[in-house]
């Protein structure tokens, strides 16, 4: 085995070792609430980088995203509250339904160009949908929302998040694995193409509105998984999940984090999951120093917080001390 | 044989007239430039033919088959391969990915989901870029390289489509003389060895009068002229349009 492979399963291992002694650590030697911390991390995490799949690589900056984890949400947790489905079935329909709302949201919205309409068909769409679940009481429960959603014992929240954390990560992680592939196969070279410059990949012979419309799916697709876990994670969800700010908390994200890197929108949901949770503690004005945050980010980091660790390690490694 | 047909082609942007009725036919094989000042309505034809803007009226033909207003993505795939004024590439992108990109989805991978884009087409895709002369610059961002290269890629990109008709419109637009030179040498090469027919634009007359089997002389909107390069030069509309009515008053 080559030094390289042998390095890359040394890392590989010290980081699965981490991820599995890691939740003990939180919840024994700290609280639950730490551990619940991370999870939601990491299901905000999963989110961000979903949407990153349409304004990071694919250039359409959706501002109606809020639909599709919510939707994921609601179908899942609609499923486990009025029916004895089983949960993989409920699962599996929160990012089906998800990917549903997408196509047709998709399909009106990726023939609409400038960056601005984009947002604003997308942001309408989302309202939409809002709308509909705040309202359709019989069906959605309308503001009470839906309480003591069941999830089965082995992953319940109740006493311990031990097990429900290796629930979300063996998720996370898939569908980390699944964006990671999707972004460097052919079809992510193509939707970069279309982001840098629609004209030229139409002169090329790209359908443009076709590729758009499967990014947007996709992106749906696996932001309905992060509903999912977050619906099954608080046991609860109303329907501001699915208000314009879960939108565009999103995109705060990958602003935050840098859209740049395929880690970094799920960079900015850590530290914003960080600062909002931390900053509660200290003072309702919470939201007023995230924003200071977040205009100082954009001014002098437009690369965000990840483009800007990226730079220094290239810095470090130019400056010798990567290699032996 | 006429491997391109424009009959009787229009097209108005409001009160302006662009094209006013073009009869063109470019023969297979050829390298056949469009001349004629600024606002001549060149980049307009080149727009109209390749599907950039729909026309008003008249028609165009690639190897019989009416092509008029059809989609950019369709005439691009029956074999036309066009480049812009204003260099059109994927700037945040690497030079090799610019290629590769245009070489997967020809070769049908566009909607692969799930193989390493970066394994695909290697061979394929370095071989274009050792053609336009980008191979050492190969992993460089494409919006950083030099206006003469630039406009190499853009040229590689067109020519990764296998196009059987390139639509240059001024492709050394921007370059110093010493990178002109070498497009000009790098145009004749690849349409030889490929056996392209180039139809083209531009505002070099030596590079026109040098590569030209056939030039045609726009002026509002219209083709006053077409010949060889001599009958081209002697032609007196063509001086009067360059020159003036009056020669004398110059001095």
């Amino acid at each position: 085995m080559s030094q390289n492979a042998k390095t890359r399963w040394l890392k590989l291992t010290v980081t699965a070792f981490a991820l599995v002694v890691l939740p003990f650590i939180l919840e024994k030697a700290f609280s639950t609430y730490y551990l619940y911390l991370f999870i939601k991390a990491m299901v905000w995490a999963l989110y961000a980088v979903s949407f990153n799949l349409v304004l990071g690589y694919g250039g359409m900056m959706s501002f109606g995203h809020a639909a599709f984890f919510g939707i994921g949400a609601y179908a899942c947790s609609l499923l486990l509250v009025k029916s004895s489905c089983p949960l993989l079935l409920a699962f599996l329909a929160g990012p089906v339904a998800a990917a549903l709302a997408g196509a047709v949201i998709g399909f009106f919205s990726v023939r609409i160009r400038g960056l601005f309409y984009f947002a604003v068909i997308t942001l309408s769409f989302a309202q939409l949908v809002y709308i509909l679940v705040f309202k359709w009481r019989t069906l959605t429960f309308g503001d009470d929302g839906i309480q003591g959603i069941p999830v089965p014992d082995v992953i319940s929240t109740t006493d311990t998040y031990i097990p429900f954390y290796f629930f979300s990560l063996i998720i996370f992680l898939l569908c980390l694995y699944l964006l990671w592939r999707i972004v460097r196969s052919p079809f992510g070279l193509m939707l970069r193409s279309l982001r840098e410059s629609p004209e030229r990949a139409a002169f090329v012979g790209l359908k443009i509105e076709s590729y758009r419309l499967i990014a947007f799916v996709l992106s749906a697709f696996f932001s309905g998984v992060a509903g999912v876990l977050f619906a099954l994670m608080e046991t609860s969800i109303a329907p501001n999940i699915l208000f314009w700010s879960t939108s565009g908390e999103v995109v705060l994200m990958g602003l935050l984090g840098g859209m740049n890197l395929f880690l970094g929108p799920a960079l900015g949901a850590v530290v914003m999951v960080l600062l909002s949770s931390f900053l509660t503690s200290y003072t309702e004005y919470w939201g007023m120093f995230l924003g200071v945050t977040l205009i100082l980010i954009v001014l002098f980091f437009p690369k965000g917080v990840g483009g800007l660790m990226v730079e220094q390690i290239q810095k470090w490694r130019r400056a010798g001390h990567g290699h032996p | 044989m006429a491997i391109l047909e424009i009959k009787g082609l229009k097209k108005a942007f409001g009160g302006l007239t662009a094209v006013a009725g073009i009869d063109l036919e470019v023969q297979e094989g050829h390298i056949h430039s469009i001349i004629g000042p600024n606002g001549a309505g060149k980049s307009t034809l080149f727009n109209l033919i390749s599907g950039y803007y729909p026309s008003d009226e008249g028609s165009v033909f690639y190897r019989g088959q009416q092509i008029t207003n059809l989609s950019p993505q369709k005439i691009v795939r029956m074999g036309i391969g066009r480049s812009f004024q204003v260099t059109n590439i994927f700037s945040k992108m690497s030079v090799h990915e610019n290629i590769q990109a245009t070489v997967l989805y020809r070769k049908g991978e566009g909607l692969n989901l799930l193989s390493d884009s970066r394994k695909r087409y290697q061979e394929e895709t370095e071989t274009i870029l050792s053609m336009v002369g980008l191979k050492d610059k190969a992993q460089t961002m494409a919006g950083i390289l030099s206006a003469g290269d630039r406009k190499r890629l853009e040229l590689g990109i067109v020519l990764a489509t296998e196009p059987e008709l390139l639509l240059l419109d001024e492709p050394t637009c921007g370059m110093s003389p010493t990178e002109t030179s070498r497009t000009i040498d790098l145009i004749q090469e690849i349409t030889k060895k490929k056996a392209l027919t180039v139809l083209f634009t531009e505002h070099k007359m030596d590079m026109v009068f040098c590569i030209s089997s056939c030039i045609s002389v726009m002026n509002f909107g219209v083709i006053v002229a077409a010949g060889e390069p001599d009958q081209i030069r002697s032609n007196e509309k063509v001086q009067q349009i360059y020159f003036g009515e009056d020669r004398c008053s110059l001095r």
